[in-house]
């Protein structure tokens, strides 16, 4: 199996945010991947994509499902990250009020991501943008 | 517990029918905060929330939750509305607050989504 | 009527800030939405939220809600605390659900 897809999104499109997330849990389920690996990936997606909307001018979407895994990668143009241990902590959050407002910003983005991730790695550079990679297997072995 | 036995408990009006006759709701989760839903084991449970945005329905998807409460009597876009169409998600308003439905639900035997 | 001490009593909620505890608890609402709170809630209410962002201090100063329950296990930010001890609010935590603490004050409203 080797299956991919690459998606374009706009920071501040929130009528449309979440559309990748969710074609990338039809591809899955397609594929027959068990539903318990496809919303582990799609919530992890979903987080992914709603911070890009959220914080990011732009950014970019991809996906690679093979070799028993899926491999999501999300680059973005966007503010980065200063303190990346900080932002890993529950409840901490960069987000501005209107944000919250529309019911996300409460600093449990990333930790979500982490939690339903088996690897995960953020890449961020202050003032260009920040690139996560999210793997989770399919199998448990 | 049907969801058209819920409408009728709540003052609810079903405004997308979704899978409604074959669903049968035994958890609710009440949240605002999209990411906290995600957090729990939501499969077929009822969302109830305040929050009149699109990404409650993409959320509603994500996290495989069957239908969708509108508390306060909010004004959904059409673009919400279409979407839980479009993703056969049941959607459902009421002009009562979060906590007496909440408090009725309980009541009438539903209980919380846990956390995963 | 029963005050913000009588309900920690009833329904075992943490006390991470001990404001006025004998306030009456008029009712309760619930929202994660900081301007649905301020355009909704009533005087006296209890509030229960999943935030914990200082903002929520100011809300219940504004609206004199009787006191604010934090939901999910998490704890209000430090600043929070300190915000909410120089203002006299309450502020409970509780692991449970908002859907559980609401079953549980509903059905200890009701019964008043």
């Amino acid at each position: 199996m080797n299956v991919e897809g690459c998606f374009q999104l706009m920071g501040g499109d929130f009528t449309n945010a979440g559309a990748a997330s969710s074609e990338l849990k039809s591809t899955l389920s397609k594929l027959g991947v068990s539903q318990d690996i496809i919303r582990r990936a799609s919530i992890a997606a979903f987080e992914a994509e709603m911070n890009i909307i959220i914080h990011a001018v732009a950014g970019t979407m991809h996906y690679v499902v093979n070799n028993g895994e899926i491999r999501i990668i999300l680059t973005d143009m966007g503010p980065g990250i200063e303190d990346i241990e900080l932002a890993m902590q529950e409840g901490y959050s960069t987000a501005p009020d209107w944000v919250r407002e529309m019911g996300w910003g409460a600093g449990m983005g990333l930790p979500n991501i982490k939690k339903n991730a088996d690897r995960f790695k953020i890449d961020s550079v202050v003032g260009e943008g920040t690139t996560l990679e999210i793997v989770i297997y399919m199998r448990k072995d | 517990m049907k969801l058209k036995d819920i409408a009728g408990l709540i003052d609810g009006e079903i405004i997308v029918k979704g899978k409604a006759d074959s669903i049968d709701i035994v958890s609710v989760c009440s949240s605002d905060l999209m990411s906290d839903v995600l957090r729990f084991a939501a499969k077929g449970a009822l969302l109830v929330t305040a929050l009149n945005q699109t990404q409650v329905i993409r959320t509603a998807e994500i996290a495989d939750i069957a239908a969708v409460l509108m508390v306060l009597g909010k004004k959904m876009e059409k673009d919400m509305i279409e979407l839980a169409k479009e993703k056969n998600i049941a959607l459902m308003v009421t002009h009562l607050p979060a906590f007496t439905v909440c408090g009725m639900l309980y009541v009438g035997g539903l209980r919380s989504c846990l956390e995963e | 009527m029963l005050k913000v001490s009588d309900i920690i009593e009833k329904i075992g909620l943490d006390i991470r800030v001990s404001g006025d505890m004998h306030k009456y608890v008029t009712g309760c609402y619930i929202s994660d939405l900081l301007s649905d709170v301020m355009a909704h809630s009533k005087d006296g209410e209890l509030w229960i939220t999943l935030q914990t962002h200082p903002n929520i201090v100011a809300v219940a100063v504004i609206k004199g809600l009787s006191c604010i329950v934090i939901t999910n296990g998490r704890l209000p930010e430090t600043d929070t605390v300190k915000k909410a001890e120089s203002e006299n609010i309450t502020i409970l935590t509780t692991s449970k659900t908002t859907f559980e603490i609401a079953g549980l004050l509903y059905n200890i409203l009701r019964s008043e």
